[in-house]
């Protein structure tokens, strides 16, 4: 019965689809307001340990070297 | 940390009413309710939270140092934990371990196939893990020995049945996460080359991967050709958040510093943060002169900074809170495919198809 196999998967996936489905659509959300200001509070607790964005000196970054540097 | 409601499954037999169009209206049902759900929390913008944030002064940031020694494109990298060894791959097979602070090579490695897409350093750095087109991920114990032979004492691990597009070791030696152009992931054990568990879901290549920082549990996230974000957990191979949004294939996912978002960049040109308890994206990171794909992307430590290495050759650098772009970067002299940021924040790396590979801060 090929028609009756094939529909069987077809079910099969739609199955899988509906239960992923429901497990998405179950979690636990928060506001995007309160999601934002946690973001910004650590970007803010660690912004001074951050050298990229601080910019650190010759001394303090291994890659920047006191010589001057040609490429 | 959050952990999410799990619903009582559903497991009964396939019930002779139970149709393909009810499973469909209930299949439509659920995302409808998705997007109100999320829809409902949505009550501001990233960017206008951040408005009472100072803004970022001028950025100058130079190539360091050129790595030169690939006689083809740089397809990957990945940085040693000690903040000075990097592991590149390139489409003429080579795998190659640098010193970035003298530009020495320390090793080097011919593969048995071209395009070796995706290499990494393992945790001890004693060891790196590659692989490409020959659908494998092999793991190669780094020797103290330069004359010693490393091919020699190489280890297959990952078997798929299409390319290796990236591989993470976990935070040990002893694990391997893997993601392929068969449109899986998988999670493997070096030691034994078992398959631990397998994430399916993607409907297309998966491209990119990156694990959660360890403090918040065992998740990774992975961005296709099908233009889905997932979020996976390791343990159960369930994928527990999918996102949609970008209007092309996903090159690149990395995660916010802190685990709870992630960034990703496609080649429609954008970068996104998505947020992971907000279960949306928050951020999108673009501009109308920026038309070319993003290959790689990466968070300065902080995660305030989004570095994007894009097809059109440059680095745009991003204030992930504002929206705004601080800073454009030249230096290549074709794509830029896999960019990262040194595990101490001091510089970031890039590779391009350029066949080198720079050292920026």
């Amino acid at each position: 019965m090929p028609s009756k196999m094939h529909n069987a998967g077809r079910v099969a996936h739609a199955r899988r689809m509906v239960q992923q489905l429901r497990i998405e659509a179950s979690i636990e959300r928060i506001k995007v307001s309160k999601a934002s200001s946690d973001l910004m509070r650590y970007c803010g607790e660690h912004a001074k340990s951050d050298p990229l964005l601080m910019g650190l000196g010759a001394s303090e970054n291994p890659f920047k070297d006191k010589k001057p540097w040609s490429k | 940390m959050r952990s999410p409601r799990v619903p009582e499954m559903a497991t009964q037999e396939v019930q002779p009413n139970e149709t393909l169009t009810h499973l469909k209206t209930e299949s439509d049902t659920l995302k409808t309710k998705l997007e109100e759900e999320r829809a409902k929390l949505h009550d501001v913008e990233l960017h206008q939270v951040a408005e009472k944030v100072d803004g970022l002064g001028q950025f100058i940031m130079k190539t360091r140092r050129t790595l030169k020694g690939h006689g083809n494109k740089v397809l990957c990298m990945d940085w040693c934990k000690d903040k000075r060894r990097i592991v590149s791959s390139s489409q003429d097979g080579k795998v190659i371990v640098w010193d970035a602070f003298t530009t020495n090579k320390e090793h080097a490695v011919t593969m048995p196939c071209t395009w070796v897409m995706a290499c990494a350093y393992a945790p001890s750095g004693c060891a790196v893990a590659c692989g490409g087109l020959d659908n494998k991920c092999s793991v190669y114990p780094l020797s103290l020995d330069k004359n010693e032979n490393l091919a020699a004492k190489k280890k297959s691990v990952a078997m798929h049945t299409n390319y290796l597009s990236a591989c993470s070791f976990t935070n040990s030696d002893m694990q391997i996460l893997t993601s392929s152009g068969d449109g899986t992931c998988a999670l493997w054990d070096v030691e034994s080359g078992q398959l631990l568990q397998s994430f399916h879901g993607h409907a297309a290549d998966v491209l990119c991967l990156d694990l959660a920082p360890s403090e918040t549990g065992n998740t990774f996230v992975s961005g296709g050709c099908d233009k889905k974000a997932n979020v996976w957990d390791m343990r159960s191979g369930q994928c527990i958040q999918s996102f949609e949004t970008h209007e092309s294939d996903i090159n690149s996912v990395r995660y916010y510093p802190s685990g709870d978002a992630f960034a990703s960049g496609s080649d429609d040109a954008t970068c996104r943060l998505y947020d992971l308890r907000a279960d949306r994206e928050v951020a999108i990171y673009s501009k109308e002169s920026i038309i070319f794909g993003v290959s790689s992307v990466d968070f300065s430590l902080s995660g305030r900074l989004l570095f994007g290495g894009y097809n059109d050759y440059t680095i745009n650098v991003w204030d992930v809170l504002k929206g705004t772009r601080v800073s454009i970067l030249f230096g290549h002299e074709n794509r830029v495919s896999t960019l990262r940021v040194s595990p101490d924040g001091t510089a970031f790396c890039t590779g391009s198809w350029d066949h080198t590979l720079r050292v920026w801060a």
